[in-house]
């Protein structure tokens, strides 16, 4: 195979992926209405979304709270400014190092999972299975993952925001000589506007989340409903998901930045 | 009805079915036997709308399977069973919920006469004592015979068995192919099994068919095979293991 036949074969392939993957989010979108049907799988998946991804987002989001207060207010102190460090620290968490901390762990657990789920299914014929039973495989195994994930998403990013802006102020303490109670007053000045209950800042990192959610539910399962091969297949598939989704979640953040900051949307 | 006509199709390059044709009348047991790789799992899946043949018909009922719509398949899937090679259950649902689920999914039965039906189903199977249990915690065995309550649950008019006893014991697959004999007589239905047991042939089989180069090359009924020379029958119904 010359170096041009493989290349149009990797270009053709990624192309039928990227089609197949939005065909399914239209299904799965146009199935939202079977959803109190499945709503006892739906909110397992939430909760199975919760308990995987939890622990491990809360003890990361601590220290990328804690790093971004330190790397930052090392700068910030040679121009004697350390004492906005709390609101750099809840600008940066909320608008784009929260949702994108936790919907890359999230894509690493729970995405993955959902690619191994579907992908050992799909090689073992029970997504055929359930088919050939004319049930929608769409409605029955994509959607409840789709919607747990994309709940579950702006839900932990929140999360996110609160302990890593709680980690940075524990730097702002211990090495910023900025006191707790003047760090806190900094973030609440920074995040919270009168004219506002919920400020730009904080509701545009929650849509991002949820876009984040659903992008990497939809990939990992249209990962997962293509592969084909036994163990080495669904390996592939899990592999897909995870590098899929971490491309989209990047490409989708800058898209809703520009969306919502270049073009001001509010 | 099943009725393929002249059915021909090619996967990932390769010609699989090269003017497939054959009939299962109502009520009878119809069973193909060919080499592996050879395309028997390939034409059921064309049967219940899974693939579509290149060229050709698929009857069933004397309706062209390939062209139906998404609603007319799932009309066609409902008077049909699957039996899957290990029995495809789904893994995070019970035996019982396994077996459920098509009469969950499609009737409105209320939930106690469901269950009744379901334990009734599993106890034909000889399955009733495990209907708790998740797939993973029983043998292949029990696994396909579930599977098999699972594909007559519904109480279908054609049930499709692929590799009905692959990897069984002997005991239990007899016990296997007695089970799609008293599906047959007991329920009426039409079967069509893909097998490379010569026991399960001349068990459940009112009609074999054996493929060869994408077709049927041999047919007959069970004394007409086993009274066969052609050295492609004598290889998969002659002499030796089964």
């Amino acid at each position: 195979m010359t170096p041009i036949h493989a290349a149009a074969e990797f270009t053709h392939r990624n192309l039928l992926g990227a089609g197949f993957t939005v065909r399914l989010l239209l299904r799965t979108l146009g199935r939202v209405h079977y959803l109190p049907r499945r709503m006892r799988f739906t909110l397992d998946q939430c909760f199975a979304a919760g308990v995987r991804a939890l622990p491990v987002t809360l003890c990361v989001a601590t220290v990328a709270g804690m790093i971004l207060a330190l790397q930052t207010g090392i700068e910030l102190r040679r121009f004697g400014q350390q004492s906005i460090i709390g609101s750099v620290t809840a600008l940066s968490m909320c608008r784009e190092m929260g949702p994108f901390i936790t919907s890359v762990i999230l894509a690493a657990t729970v995405g993955s999972a959902m690619a191994a789920e579907l992908g050992t299914m799909n090689v073992s014929d029970e997504v055929t299975a359930i088919e050939v039973m004319s049930v929608d495989p769409v409605d029955y195994l994509v959607l409840p993952r789709v919607v747990g994930l994309t709940v579950m998403c702006p839900l932990l990013t929140i999360f996110s925001n609160m302990v890593g802006i709680f980690g940075g102020s524990l730097i702002g303490a211990s090495n910023l000589g900025v006191s707790t109670q003047f760090y806190w007053r900094s973030v609440q000045e920074s995040l919270m506007t009168p004219e506002h209950l919920l400020p730009k800042d904080v509701y545009t990192g929650i849509v991002k989340a949820v876009i984040f959610g659903l992008a990497v539910s939809v990939v990992s399962c249209s990962a997962g409903l293509r592969a084909e091969g036994g163990a080495l297949g669904v390996g592939l598939a899990v592999q897909t998901a995870v590098k899929n989704s971490v491309i989209l979640i990047i490409v989708l953040g800058l898209i809703t930045t520009w969306f919502f900051y270049y073009l001001q949307i509010t | 009805m099943i009725e393929l006509r002249d059915v021909h199709k090619t996967l990932g390059g390769r010609p699989i079915l090269k003017g497939m044709s054959f009939q299962v009348p109502t009520g009878t047991t119809y069973v193909l036997m060919g080499r592996s790789g050879i395309g028997k799992s390939v034409t059921l899946k064309h049967l219940v709308g899974i693939l579509k043949p290149d060229r050709g018909e698929v009857l069933v009922d004397g309706v062209n399977v390939p062209s139906l719509d998404s609603e007319g398949l799932k009309d066609l899937r409902r008077k049909m069973g699957y039996l899957f090679q290990n029995g495809a259950l789904i893994n995070w649902l019970t035996v019982a919920q396994n077996v459920s689920l098509p009469l969950e999914e499609h009737s409105r039965l209320p939930r106690a006469e469901i269950r009744e039906r379901v334990m009734r189903t599993l106890h034909l199977v000889g399955m009733d004592h495990a209907a708790d249990l998740f797939p993973s915690k029983i043998s292949g065995g029990m696994r396909l015979r579930a599977g098999l309550a699972r594909a007559i649950v519904t109480e279908p008019r054609y049930v499709l068995y692929d590799e009905p006893n692959a990897g069984l014991d002997p005991i239990i697959a007899d016990q296997i192919h007695r089970l799609i004999v008293e599906v047959r007589d007991r329920l009426g239905v039409t079967g069509l099994v893909v097998t490379h047991s010569r026991a399960c042939a001349f068990t459940v089989a009112n009609r074999i068919g054996v493929i060869d180069e994408g077709r049927i090359a041999e047919e007959g009924t069970v004394p007409e095979m086993r009274a066969s020379t052609s050295p492609l029958v004598r290889a998969f119904l002659g002499g030796g293991s089964d």
